[in-house]
């Protein structure tokens, strides 16, 4: 099967003020599959996605999705050519109802019947959002939020899709849960780049994965072979 | 005059001037809500407004008399007019300094007042304008009480503007999308909301109902001045905290809160109308202490 690379990274550097938090990295993602980037805590996961959405700028180097140079552009023209991030945290609106959040996932989209559509598609795959659809989405628990966060992702109907963290905080049963989630939405054909401390869970869904250290990509390959490198599992699935 | 029909024509009063309060008090609300920043420069666009549609009104009245249908024509021009010259200051002296610490765009903003008032006063002399209008007196009687035309047909525009913004906010994307603003701008960047267009679409829309405020006043009261923004400017700030800042239903009930309890103010013993602002300022010093967060503002604790 040919695969095509949706998104491509080049020696991307990332400073914060004086911080040097990303330092030349580059990595891959081809159509369809989903990988993972995997590191401890502050060794740059977050800010390689927020510099692939367009929230941080990058110091040096590129970003290119399907092809095209995004690394000057605009978050917002970013999410219109269909590459989605859903942040660490969650980042739902809080204040406004689930079924608003939702609307606002599709912002960039004009037709009101369409944006009907999918949500009606996102309470199929979510149905306690129809539930709650009126209620303040503050007021959701933590699992309900992160179902919401990736719902509000979908309205976009998304090429690809970065994941920050979506296990962070939520019970074992409720990350089983969003895993399952996140493979369906694979298999429907969304690209996804799953960034996770909870290197045991990642890997069990990833097709390749890469290990970020202080701003440094220090081992990739395939899901299978790092789920049997015996220096990820000491570092990261805590065995 | 029986108590009675003093009190109900000083409702009327205060609903009027209430009215006003509330227009002029959306924009430091809506302002507020998106970028924290207390614009106040919003008043002198409410006196810019007012003059505005003096000039236009001076230009259409040759056309279609200065009648409802001049002063309708004038004062939806203003509020396009004035609603872009908000999106110019914002665009000129408030966006270069979003990143910046508070205080400085805060200065701004007083600077911006600065310059709005002064060019207004070279520009008119510092001499009050008549606002002629062809509208009459002519009215309804209920016992003494005389309510004229104008009166209720401001009451009716101020009402239907609210309206308008009240479907704005909650039924538009874009109304969402400045409500989604104010609570969390990185994210509204990630749904692909262009959140500097979006901004300068609250600048327009919060100019442009102070605009009409001011032309509803010069309708109001007859004449126009370029210190007229200067006390309203204050009274509608004290209206949206009042309502609670941030809060637009806030800035609706609180200057007509504001309006009439100051209306009512004058008729206490011992306060005479010209105690009406020192009324007005005690109310807000009696809020904060007892509700600091305003009659439906939110408390700042956030759940995890």
């Amino acid at each position: 099967m040919m695969t095509e690379t949706i998104l491509a990274i080049e020696q991307l550097e990332t400073y914060y003020g004086k911080i040097h938090a990303l330092k030349g990295i580059s990595l891959e993602v081809k159509q369809g599959q989903i990988v993972t980037l995997l590191g401890s805590n502050g060794a740059g996961k977050s800010t390689t996605l927020r510099t692939i959405s367009g929230l941080v700028p990058a110091g040096a180097g590129k970003v290119s999705f399907m092809g095209r140079d995004i690394t000057k552009e605009e978050p917002h023209n970013i999410v219109s050519m269909g590459l989605i991030h859903v942040p660490e945290g969650r980042r739902i609106f809080k204040g406004l109802t689930v079924k608003e959040n939702l609307e606002l996932g599709s912002f960039t989209l004009k037709d009101d019947m369409e944006r009907q559509k999918r949500i009606e598609h996102v309470f199929e795959i979510f149905p306690i959002l129809e539930d709650r659809q009126k209620q303040d989405a503050g007021l959701l628990s933590g699992g309900e939020q992160q179902m919401l966060a990736i719902g509000r992702a979908m309205m976009t109907e998304p090429k690809l899709l970065l994941l920050d963290e979506p296990s962070m905080g939520l019970a074992p049963i409720i990350v089983r849960e969003i895993m399952r989630i996140i493979k369906r939405l694979n298999e429907e054909g969304t690209t996804i780049l799953l960034v996770e401390q909870n290197a045991k869970i990642a890997l069990k869904l990833a097709d390749y994965g890469y290990v970020l250290e202080t701003g440094k990509i220090v081992m990739e390959g395939d899901g299978a072979t790092l789920r049997e490198d015996r220096s990820i599992v000491q570092a990261y699935l805590g065995a | 005059m029986s108590l009675q029909e003093i009190i109900l024509q000083q409702l009327i009063n205060g609903l009027l001037i209430g009215s006003f309060y509330s227009l002029v008090a959306l924009g430091y609300t809506m302002v507020y809500g998106i970028i924290k920043l207390l614009n106040f420069a919003h008043g002198d666009i409410y006196m810019v407004g007012a003059f505005v549609g003096f000039a236009l009104l001076g230009v259409f009245s040759t056309a279609i008399g200065a009648g409802w249908l001049g002063i309708v024509a004038a004062m939806l021009c203003s509020m396009v007019l004035v609603g872009l010259l908000g999106v110019v200051i914002q665009r000129v002296a408030y966006r270069p300094l979003l990143k910046a610490p508070r205080l400085s765009i805060l200065i701004t903003a007083v600077g911006m007042s600065l310059v709005l008032y002064n060019f207004v006063m070279v520009l008119t002399n510092g001499e009050y304008k008549a606002f002629n209008t062809d509208l009459g007196f002519s009215g309804v009687s209920l016992g003494a009480l005389y309510i004229t035309y104008t009166q209720i047909v401001l009451v009716v525009a101020t009402a239907l503007l609210m309206l308008g913004l009240h479907w704005f906010i909650n039924k538009t994307m874009y109304g969402k999308a400045m409500r989604a603003i104010a609570i969390d701008q990185d994210a509204c960047r990630l749904m692909g909301i262009n959140v500097n267009k979006t901004i300068a679409l609250t600048f327009f829309v919060g100019s442009a109902l102070a605009a009409a405020a001011g032309v509803m006043a010069g309708v109001y009261y007859g004449s126009i001045h370029f210190f007229m923004g200067f006390v309203i400017g204050l009274k509608a700030f004290t209206a949206a905290v009042i309502g609670g800042i941030g809060s637009i239903p806030g800035a609706m009930l609180g200057g007509l809160v504001l309006g009439l309890l100051e209306a009512l103010g004058t008729q206490l013993p011992m306060v005479g109308s010209e105690w009406k602002d020192v009324f007005a300022f005690v109310i807000l010093i009696l809020l904060l202490v007892f509700k600091p967060t305003g009659i439906l503002g939110k408390s700042e604790i956030e759940r995890m």
